[in-house]
């Protein structure tokens, strides 16, 4: 190809790109042949480096939806890109976060835990000495309750699949099993419950019931291989296997052992489950059996009919994933997708299914079955119970409407 | 076999014995690591309250003195008289929550008194927390349940009275712990 005419399928695809015609990287990329020996082949690369990143063609590949309290920058959300993303893992950097106070800078050198209330001994850890201790690696998503909260709005949000979706993510979790440590400040087996709490500026707190912290809970140090990210707890934090995030208290400080919930503003103001009638559901811990379709999902435009590749990711804080059913005729009839190895409980579940797409206009659902035998909801049939005031624990069924134009959006259907 | 051979692995049964001599069944036995807490540390630690009042700290405030705490160091955010804006409303609400607008306040929703004193300590004002004395929390936990109308204008909160106030919407929580989820 000579230079005049490379330059100008150059700047063909720039103008296509500018005019927003093509939405994808790919499409963009593939307007371009490239030489039959690329310029990354004439030249050594670049060097090493102490701590790697993304392509720089990924840029765009963030955290979305960031949303804080009027005039705070630290009192809400940000969510993971769940549309961008593939396989069961969350990068650590696109881990969802949720922070009722700021993102605390604390050095592990003056961080202590305290153990105490009804124990025998009550003790104090330093983190080096918890990283002494036996530790178990443990593959689990976590999930703010307030995930798809908008789902609860009575018309679609125009809002991309992590933005609704994306205050869950995966991860592996490194760390001490509590019961451990609970074992040996001697504490007390009949004490029914823990108040848990950081040392951020919330000092958030919330009671867990000791059967859960004897049962699976995790002193998380390391997350993904690394030490935890500060927006995940570092240096330490308490990791609650499937139950909702804010209980896995992160920046953890102290451990009361308690005959009685202490009743938290974050157990009772918030994260309570306000119903139709007026009553509200309290200590709604684990997370229900839940399933998104997130390829092809709104904000895409699939590129013609053909063959497409559906993938998507199905979880349940009450077990292990058994069943993702995919619809891509609104609804009326089902088929099995196939799950992804590994298939680990209350882990994300990864679903893949080919579909020869016709052209036609339709609507693609996903819903995920767990070994408990629940199944996950229709959108109506979940509000119908739950009314639309309750805030968290939304886990109806996600649908995509697809338009001849190829263009997916967000329906309720 | 020959001699050598029985010598190699002699040594190396009597090496792997060594390695695993001080190993623990399965690895998951604590070091013992923890250091003893002293009365007086756990007694600075703890900042929590529980709803039979336990944990609340000696002082005391009334709806007025928790007026003047309340005009200084949270109405910015939480509006005059608790009304909300730019932050969350704390006062009213009361008979909204079956509607489609549901209105959560701590006189609306809250269930138990002592929660605003735990949570006011422990996380506000948003950009000061720790900041107030004690009395100035009880001060502005009387005023805030003054305002909702649980208490009277006079009322002084201290640790015998703040758990024995009933809030108005205790009974319409239902724990579904354990029944729903284990
Ligand atoms: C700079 C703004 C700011 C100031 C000043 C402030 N607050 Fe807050 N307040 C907030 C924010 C933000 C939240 C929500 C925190 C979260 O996300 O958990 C909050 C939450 C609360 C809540 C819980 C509301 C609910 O319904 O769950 C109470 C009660 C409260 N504040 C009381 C106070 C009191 C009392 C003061 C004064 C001593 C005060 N605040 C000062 C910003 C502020």
């Amino acid at each position: 190809m000579d230079e005049s005419k490379r330059s100008f399928l150059k700047r063909a695809a720039g103008l296509l790109a500018a005019s927003g015609l093509v939405a994808g990287g790919a499409k963009r990329a593939d307007a371009v042949e490239p030489p039959d020996v690329a310029p990354s082949m004439k030249a050594p690369g670049a060097g090493m480096s102490e701590y790697g990143s993304p392509a720089k063609y990924e840029v765009k590949v963030t955290r979305t939806g960031i949303r804080s309290q009027p005039g705070t920058t630290g009192s809400g959300a940000s969510r993971a890109p769940l549309e961008s993303l593939d396989g069961m893992l969350t990068p650590s950097g696109l881990h969802f976060e949720r922070h009722h106070s700021g993102v605390p800078d604390i050095d592990p050198a003056t961080h202590r835990l305290l153990i105490h209330g009804l124990v025998k001994r009550p003790l104090i850890f330093s983190v080096n000495a918890l990283l002494r201790y036996p530790m178990v690696s443990r593959i689990h998503f976590l999930e703010c309750s307030g995930n798809s909260q908008v789902l609860y709005q009575p018309a679609p949000p125009n809002l991309t699949a992590g933005q609704t979706h994306g205050l869950v993510s995966c991860s592996e979790w490194t760390g001490v099993p509590l019961r451990l440590l609970l074992e040996e400040a001697g504490v007390d087996r009949g004490a029914p419950w823990i108040l848990a709490e950081g040392a951020d500026a919330a000092a958030m707190s919330r009671s867990i019931p000791m059967a859960k912290a004897m049962d699976d809970a995790i002193l998380a140090l390391f997350q993904n291989g690394e030490r935890l990210r500060p927006e995940n707890g570092y240096p330490v934090r308490l990791f609650l296997p499937g139950w909702e995030g804010n209980m896995s208290v992160k920046w953890l400080r102290r451990l009361k052992v308690v005959s009685a919930p202490i009743m938290t503003k974050d157990e009772t103001s918030r994260y309570t489950d306000l119903q139709s009638d007026g009553k509200s559901l309290m200590f709604t811990y684990p997370m229900e059996v839940k399933s998104v379709i997130t390829r092809p999902s709104h904000g895409m435009t699939l590129a013609g009919a053909g063959l497409h590749q559906i993938s998507g990711i199905a979880w349940s804080g009450n077990g292990t994933i058994t069943k993702v059913e995919v619809s891509t005729d609104s609804g009326r009839t089902w088929v099995d997708a196939p799950l992804v190895a590994p298939v680990l409980p209350r882990a994300l579940t990864r679903f893949r299914l080919p579909w020869k797409w016709d052209g036609a206009a339709t609507v693609l659902k996903s819903r995920a079955t767990d070994d408990t035998g629940a199944v996950q909801p229709e959108r109506a049939k979940f509000i119908a119970e739950h009314g639309n005031n309750a805030v968290f624990h939304f886990h109806g069924i996600q649908a995509w409407s697809v338009a001849t134009s190829g263009e997916v959006k967000h329906v309720y259907a | 076999m020959s001699t050598r051979d029985l010598l190699r692995v002699t040594l190396a049964l009597v090496l792997a014995g060594c390695a695993s001599a001080g190993a623990t069944r399965g690895g998951m036995e604590g070091p013992n690591l923890g250091r003893e807490a002293t009365p007086a540390q756990i007694a600075g630690w703890d900042i929590s309250v529980g709803p039979d009042g336990a944990g609340l700290p000696a002082g005391r405030g009334t709806p007025a003195a928790g007026a003047t705490v309340y005009e200084q160091k949270c109405q910015v955010c939480h509006g005059a008289k608790g009304a909300g804006q730019p932050n969350d409303r704390l006062v009213g609400g009361q008979g909204t929550l079956a509607s489609k607008t549901p209105v959560r306040t701590i006189g609306s929703y809250w269930p138990y008194a002592t929660t605003v004193f735990d949570y006011v300590r422990r996380s506000m004002p948003y950009i000061q927390p720790h900041s107030l004395s004690n009395d100035e929390v009880y001060a502005v936990t009387a005023y805030l349940l003054h305002l909702n109308g649980i208490i009277g204008e006079s009322d002084e909160m201290n640790a015998q009275a703040l758990p024995k106030v009933k809030m108005p919407n205790q009974s319409n929580f239902i724990v579904v712990y354990p029944s729903r989820g284990k």
